[in-house]
């Protein structure tokens, strides 16, 4: 080495550097508590609850900090300080970062512009998913129509609940609502409900989720789904009733078959973007796919739990049957209407 | 410990750090979680949950009972579909973007693209999640129930749900299917306390003079270990460590252990600082000086 003339034995007294890290410290130490206590509050009540003065110290205390931490990485060996300095800056940086809008500003455009738009992007998807949804429903009822027996293939006992070819005509009636059995059921309306809307909603996650494995097995679900709507939809038009049987479905069926649909179309867009990735790198295209799916699961399961609604209330209240196709019509058109009518603020 | 060892552990260390630079232009190197520490947190999260469950449905059966009407069945039921689908959405989405599990390890979501983090990323990577953790049940709770199923097919089933469960341990990033899905990350972001600075003050005190020589022995690696003996404050460790050193630079065994580590390390570390400024990093003791 080449300096022979520095002193064996370090002295602070005899040659104190200008610079040295103990200083450094000192002098900037104060600063760093100060934007530890700050984010400390920041993280407890939120922004509200910062006076203004502490409001505009925030972003100075966090240049100083990083400022610092660039310093310390530079001239410090202090592991201690180190780590300090870098989980202080990390924590700033996304709560500095973090924050931009409020919790219900957030919503508000949420429900005005980013659900309608979300499931507009999807637009293809869905209607590939209500194709394969009306192709299953079609098979089944091809089948189901010209030879009963295929309708045991189709949908299992226990869920048919003796709605199967077998079944008079009215004891088919009953189901649907018009006949005695329906006004004992009243009591357990909310129950009911209650159950179809979380069944469903987990059905339709599964759905979403599946749609990684490129999109075969959400098809495959969603064709399943169909399968079973069109066997029932055979037995009710072989006995004469498919008039009262499309009523019973219509009521919520626009809603949940809608938002079937769309979490079917969420789950193939997640699967097409990871096939076919187009400009983008793979991952990113995922990650983008996702964000957009992710907003369309959200406004599912709202749907979901409006459909749980119809279908436990407004179907076992509503017997008429003129009634349910005028509510499910309804339904269907306001959904159209919010997602696809075009908004003036939709370029934000 | 040999110099290759050394070099490994800090290549171990460095490829966890992922660049992050923030529109200040500085890098804050975030560093991957790493597979224990999600699954401890993961197991942290599922027992709250349970607990959670358990206490709300003694809570719902009881007001039930009391009650007579099946409104707490529906409110129970509406309960346990809200804590296990928004659990994990409702507490990422909060400021510290962690759950209690992860706040427990220490670690916390982040978006990829160091942007910040969405309400819709955080919804995609736990519906996801609902799969992850689910499918492989599911598909050993189907095999069980179906005898026409041979056991060859269950055994295919569940191992390829098993491959999208264990996703992460087969990246780099350690990206759950959710993550790669919602674009996020899972980094530390634990706290650290600043803690008293030991490199200045009391240099009055019973100083101990080392020269140049017997301070040139040990690099950046050691400097921060003794650092670590000297926090810790355990007096086994410091005469262990102090005899090292002592044999090492040939020095009696004269003062006290911490009174004497304290200098050696004030002075290593003054030295060590010095060049830096001037550009010279040796990161350990077999680094050339």
């Amino acid at each position: 080495m080449s300096t022979p003339a520095a002193p064996a034995p370090i002295s602070p007294a005899v040659a104190a550097p200008a610079f040295s890290t103990g200083r450094f410290r000192a002098e900037r130490e104060a600063d760093w508590i100060a934007f530890d206590l700050l984010l400390t509050k920041l993280e407890k009540k939120g922004a509200a609850a910062l006076t203004s003065d502490e409001l505009l110290q925030l972003p100075l205390l966090y240049r100083a900090t990083l400022s610092s931490l660039s310093i310390a990485r530079a001239t410090s060996l202090d592991k201690a300080l180190l780590g300090h300095l870098e989980a202080l800056s990390i924590r700033g940086y996304f709560l500095v970062y973090g924050v931009r809008e409020t919790r219900l500003n957030r919503v508000r455009r949420f429900f005005l512009y980013d659900w309608p738009a979300a499931v507009r992007s999807v637009w293809k998807e869905t209607v590939i998913i209500a194709l394969i949804i009306i192709l299953g429903a079609l098979t089944s009822w091809t089948l189901v129509a010209h030879q009963p027996e295929w309708y045991f293939n189709f949908v299992p006992e226990e869920m048919a609940g003796g709605r199967d070819p077998r079944a008079t005509a009215e004891y088919l009636q009953s189901t649907l609502g018009h006949g005695k059995a329906a006004g004992e059921q009243e009591s357990g309306l909310h129950v009911f409900a209650t159950y179809l809307f979380t069944h469903n909603s987990q059905v339709s996650i599964l759905s979403f989720a599946l749609g990684f494995a490129f999109g075969v097995p959400t098809m495959m679900l969603e064709y399943y789904q169909g399968i079973g709507l069109g066997a029932m939809l055979a037995v009710f038009t072989n006995k004469g009733l498919g008039y009262d049987f499309g009523g019973w479905l219509f009521i919520h069926g626009t809603t949940e078959l809608f938002a079937a649909a769309l979490s079917g179309a969420a789950g193939l867009r997640i699967g097409t973007a990871v096939v076919f990735p187009g400009a983008r790198a793979r991952l990113e295209a995922a990650s983008l796919a996702g964000r957009t799916a992710g907003k369309v699961m959200v406004g599912v399961i709202l749907m979901l739990l409006v459909a749980g609604l119809l279908e436990g209330f407004g179907r076992q209240l509503i017997t008429d049957t003129l009634m349910r196709y005028g509510i499910g019509t309804l339904m269907l058109l306001f959904w159209l209407a919010y997602y696809y009518v075009p908004r003036r603020e939709d370029v934000t | 410990m040999t110099a290759a060892a050394n070099a490994r552990l800090r290549d171990a260390k460095t490829r966890k750090i992922r660049q992050f630079i923030t529109p200040e232009g500085v890098d804050l190197e975030l560093k991957i979680a790493g597979s224990g520490l999600r699954l401890g947190a993961l197991i942290v999260d599922l027992t709250l949950i349970v607990v959670a469950l358990f206490v709300f449905s003694l809570l719902m059966s009881w007001v039930g009972f009391g009650s007579k009407s099946d409104m707490a069945y529906v409110i129970w039921m509406l309960g346990f579909f809200a804590l296990r689908t928004f659990w994990f959405i409702g507490f990422e989405l909060g400021q510290r973007a962690a759950t209690p599990g992860k706040r427990m390890m220490g670690i916390r979501v982040v978006a990829r693209d160091g942007g910040r983090l969405t309400a819709d990323a955080v919804v995609a990577r736990n519906l996801i999640r609902e799969l992850e953790l689910f499918l492989p049940l599911m598909m050993i709770g189907n095999g069980m129930s179906e005898d026409a199923v041979s056991g060859w097919t269950v055994l295919a089933g569940v191992l390829w749900s098993l491959t999208l469960s264990l996703f992460l341990l087969f990246n780099r990033d350690r990206m759950r299917m959710g993550d790669l899905i919602a674009g996020t990350w899972v980094v530390m972001a634990q706290r650290v306390k600043l803690d008293a600075d030991i490199g200045i003050g009391g240099e009055a005190a019973g100083a101990i003079s080392f020269s140049d020589a017997e301070l040139a022995v040990y690099g950046i690696f050691e400097l921060q270990e003794l650092e670590r003996v000297l926090r810790g404050r355990d007096p086994r460790a410091m005469r262990e460590v102090a005899d090292t050193i002592r044999g090492k630079i040939g020095r009696p065994v004269a003062e006290e252990d911490d009174v004497f580590l304290l200098s050696y390390y004030r002075q290593l570390k003054a030295r060590l600082e010095r060049k830096l400024l001037f550009g010279k990093r040796r990161e350990d003791k077999y680094a050339s000086d």
